[in-house]
């Protein structure tokens, strides 16, 4: 893609970076050429004792200064500089980065093939598998998840056995590949009362203590509403679509009334980016079973 | 002349002078609050004196309001014995000190209550930066006004520097500053995307080239020949590092934007530029140090020399270092490390901090009617301790850098990374601790400077100059 609407700018590029080091060049040969009297002032004075040897720049100085003008004008034929002219080796940042990538993609794919190969629970039970994929999570997953993957307010928690889109290995892959678009829509029409009833009908279906008239009428709006849709006829919620289990004690934004009616009135997005195609099935497949591991154990 | 002669105007260098010590002690204590808050990061005490704020507040304070202090007293002094004549401008002349005073009370007010505009040395929201055009305009106005009625013919190299620095920073605080207010205390950049951090890049790393730098060369290049007694060495190097600095400065910014979403041929000029500037920096350095060929001796009892020689010694140094870290490969280690932290402070401490100090020691007992500090021994002391606190300060950066460098690319058989984050933040703590007491030993000898400045002008006499007619001339 050109940086420009018009070619005019290019050849802009060009005629100023030149002729900007030339001037540099100019300037060095036209004030070399000053006759010089070293160890002699140039005759003006200033502030009763300020004066100005005319001495000629050191030579080693010019020197210098010229290796740094070459070096630029070799540099500017090799690589990207001259506005659209690619320079002689061809390189750019972006092919730089795709070339490292690549070497160290090819570097590591036979050990990713071998577990690509493996059973994802026997991959979650191999011991360098599983550094492999703590290295992995912790460069790429806890940034949300959190380094202890106990997750936050809005980002699940990994470590316990609560799977809100399943947790059979081909679900945890599916996840992470493709990731999830969580989406419970908003409900304000309700009107606050039922909503506030829908809250505490909700909360009495995992033993939290509430208003029971008000978690009664909650009941038939739970039904009425729609809710059932989602989250079935007993609130036990469906891993298909992602909709969370409402009678067990894990709550994704928190389980207090005024958090429920939040949730309830204004509905809730959330996303789990896709992975594959930046880490590809290797990567994916050890993170998976490594995301795993992370529940066995747990209650 | 009829009857009363000229005299200069020093009441405004007296009063920037002294601002100098006292804004440098405030800049540089906050500057030692966020080293220590690295260190021990239960010193982020609620919103407003957490590091996210104060740091802003650090880089305004030594810069702008030390930094800037220095160079207003300088160029003032400069200007007027270099032109042989009282400063030129009326009561554009005051309004640039008490309004440059109320710039830098107006940062300390804002930048903790977290009023920015999120433009790196570019913070202060837009009344603020109308505030400072209208200062910058009037020191102008007065500068150049005392230039133009100079009563010798040629202008004094120095003033090249000092005019330089004066019309590149308006021009850069313009271009950069442009916004869309929406209210009084927010506003947005006219630029967007990569386009918004060019201009900022061009902003930033020319307000180290020419407020920084250009500047400071201006003070060098009066208070080094005076203080050493000596010729400046060589009149053609300074007029072609002069033209070639202030031409190639302009193109560096991109190197601050490698491997970013500029495009790679900007990158490509920002780097060739940068290294073309080497030779352009050094000429400062060589005239100064050059000028003292033959007066060598000078340096082993004059502390005030001793300033300013070591000053021109680590602006060779971090002169140096500039250019090897824009080259891309270089910079793809250093950028984002505590390297370019270590770069920026052998600059800032060790160059501009130095040079202001010698020169200030220098005015201060002549704006005072005396013929010496009240304490040569302090001043001593003073540099010793502050050259070993700017040694502890960029080497600890240096090696901390290095190591993040390096930790942040080394990569595992697996192709993953062999380092979280937080370990490379591990790994550096020791290095904070020992920049931090570098910054306490620099901080420490600002008080003393202080306190050698107040005992030196209590019962000072603050006589009014008469001018100095120009050689040649006979009043």
């Amino acid at each position: 893609m050109s940086d420009f609407v018009s070619d005019f700018w290019n050849l802009y590029v060009i005629v100023i970076v030149v002729g900007s080091i030339l001037a540099c060049v100019v300037l060095l040969i036209v004030q070399g050429k000053a006759t010089f009297t070293p160890g002699k002032t140039m005759g003006h004075v200033w502030d009763g004792d300020l004066e100005e040897y005319n001495n000629p720049m050191p030579k080693w100085w010019t020197w210098m200064f010229v290796i740094t003008v070459v070096f630029a004008f070799v540099y500017l034929a090799l690589y990207p500089g001259l506005g659209n002219f690619k320079g002689m080796l061809g390189w750019t940042s972006v092919g730089q980065h795709k070339a490292e990538v690549e070497k160290a993609d090819a570097a590591a794919k036979p050990l990713f093939d071998k577990y690509l190969a493996m059973d994802l629970k026997a991959v979650a039970g191999d011991k360098q598998a599983m550094e492999m994929g703590k290295r992995l999570y912790l460069t790429y997953c806890m940034q949300c998840h959190g380094a202890d993957a106990r997750g936050a307010k809005g980002f699940p928690n990994l470590a316990d056995n609560d799977w809100q889109w399943g947790g059979e290995p081909e679900q945890v892959v599916a996840t992470i590949a493709a990731g999830r678009m969580g989406v419970m829509p908003p409900h304000p029409q309700l009107g606050a009362e039922t909503i506030k009833d829908l809250a505490n009908f909700v909360r009495s279906l995992s033993g939290l203590p509430g208003d029971s008239v008000r978690a009664a009428k909650g009941k038939e709006a739970f039904v009425a509403a729609g809710c059932l849709g989602c989250h079935g006829p007993e609130g036990k919620g469906n891993i298909a679509m992602g909709a969370p289990n409402l009678t067990d004690k894990v709550w994704l934004y928190g389980s207090s009334e005024a958090t429920i009616i939040e949730t309830i009135t204004n509905g809730r997005q959330n996303k789990m980016p896709a992975w594959k195609e930046f880490l590809g099935d290797g990567k994916v497949h050890v993170l998976s079973a490594y995301v795993l591991s992370l529940s066995q154990g747990a209650k | 002349m009829s009857g009363t002669q000229t005299t200069y105007n020093d009441k405004v260098v007296r009063q920037f002078a002294v601002m100098t010590v006292i804004w440098g002690i405030v800049g540089m204590l906050v500057g030692v609050i966020i080293a220590a808050q690295l260190v021990w990061p239960e010193l982020n005490i609620g919103p407003w004196l957490h590091f996210g704020r104060l740091r802003p507040l650090h880089t305004n304070a030594v810069i702008f309001a030390f930094g800037g202090c220095a160079l207003f007293a300088t160029s003032y002094w400069v200007v007027q014995r270099t032109s042989h004549v009282r400063l030129w401008g009326g009561p554009l002349i005051p309004f640039t000190f008490w309004g440059w005073q109320l710039i830098i009370v107006l940062a300390a007010i804002t930048l903790p209550l977290g009023i920015t505009s999120g433009k790196e040395y570019a913070e202060l929201e837009w009344p603020i930066d109308i505030l400072i055009t209208l200062v910058w305009v009037s020191y102008a106005v007065v500068f150049f006004g005392t230039v133009a009625v100079r009563k010798v013919a040629h202008i004094y190299v120095a003033n090249w520097f000092f005019g330089a620095f004066i019309i590149a920073v308006a021009l850069l605080h313009l271009g950069n500053s442009m916004a869309m207010p929406v209210s009084l205390t927010k506003s947005y950049s006219v630029y967007a995307g990569v386009q918004d951090a060019m201009i900022q890049w061009w902003y930033g790393h020319n307000a180290v080239g020419f407020f920084l730098t250009a500047g400071f060369l201006g003070m060098m290049y009066y208070f080094v020949p005076k203080q050493a007694g000596r010729p400046v060495y060589s009149y053609r190097l300074s007029v072609v590092h002069f033209w070639a600095l202030i031409f190639t400065y302009m193109w560096a910014g991109p190197h601050h934007l490698h491997y970013t979403a500029l495009p790679d041929w900007t990158q490509s000029v920002g780097m060739i530029f940068s290294l073309i500037l080497l030779a352009p920096s050094w000429g400062g350095m060589i005239n100064g140090i050059m000028t003292l060929s033959g007066a060598w001796h000078k340096l082993r009892d004059d502390p005030v020399l001793k300033f300013l020689i070591t000053s021109l010694s680590f602006y060779g140094m971090s002169t140096f270092e500039g250019p090897m870290m824009s080259i891309k490969t270089v910079n793809a280690l250093s950028h984002y490390t505590d390297w370019t932290v270590g770069h920026v402070h052998s600059g800032a401490l060790g160059w501009v901090a130095m040079v202001s100090i010698g020169s200030i020691y220098y005015l201060l007992p002549r704006l005072f009617g005396k013929t010496e500090m009240y304490s040569t021994k302090l001043v001593t002391t003073h540099f010793w301790i502050a050259t070993i606190g700017t040694v502890l300060y960029i080497a600890s950066m240096w090696i901390a850098g290095v190591m993040q460098g390096l930790m942040w690319r080394a990569i595992n058989p697996d192709g993953t990374l062999a380092y979280s984050f937080v370990e490379s933040v591990k790994g550096s703590y020791p290095f904070w601790a020992i920049r931090w007491l570098g910054g306490v030993l620099f901080l420490g000898g600002m008080l003393i400077m202080a306190y050698n400045m107040f005992k030196t002008m209590a019962g000072g006499k603050t006589e009014d100059v008469p001018v100095l007619a120009p050689a040649g001339h006979h009043a």
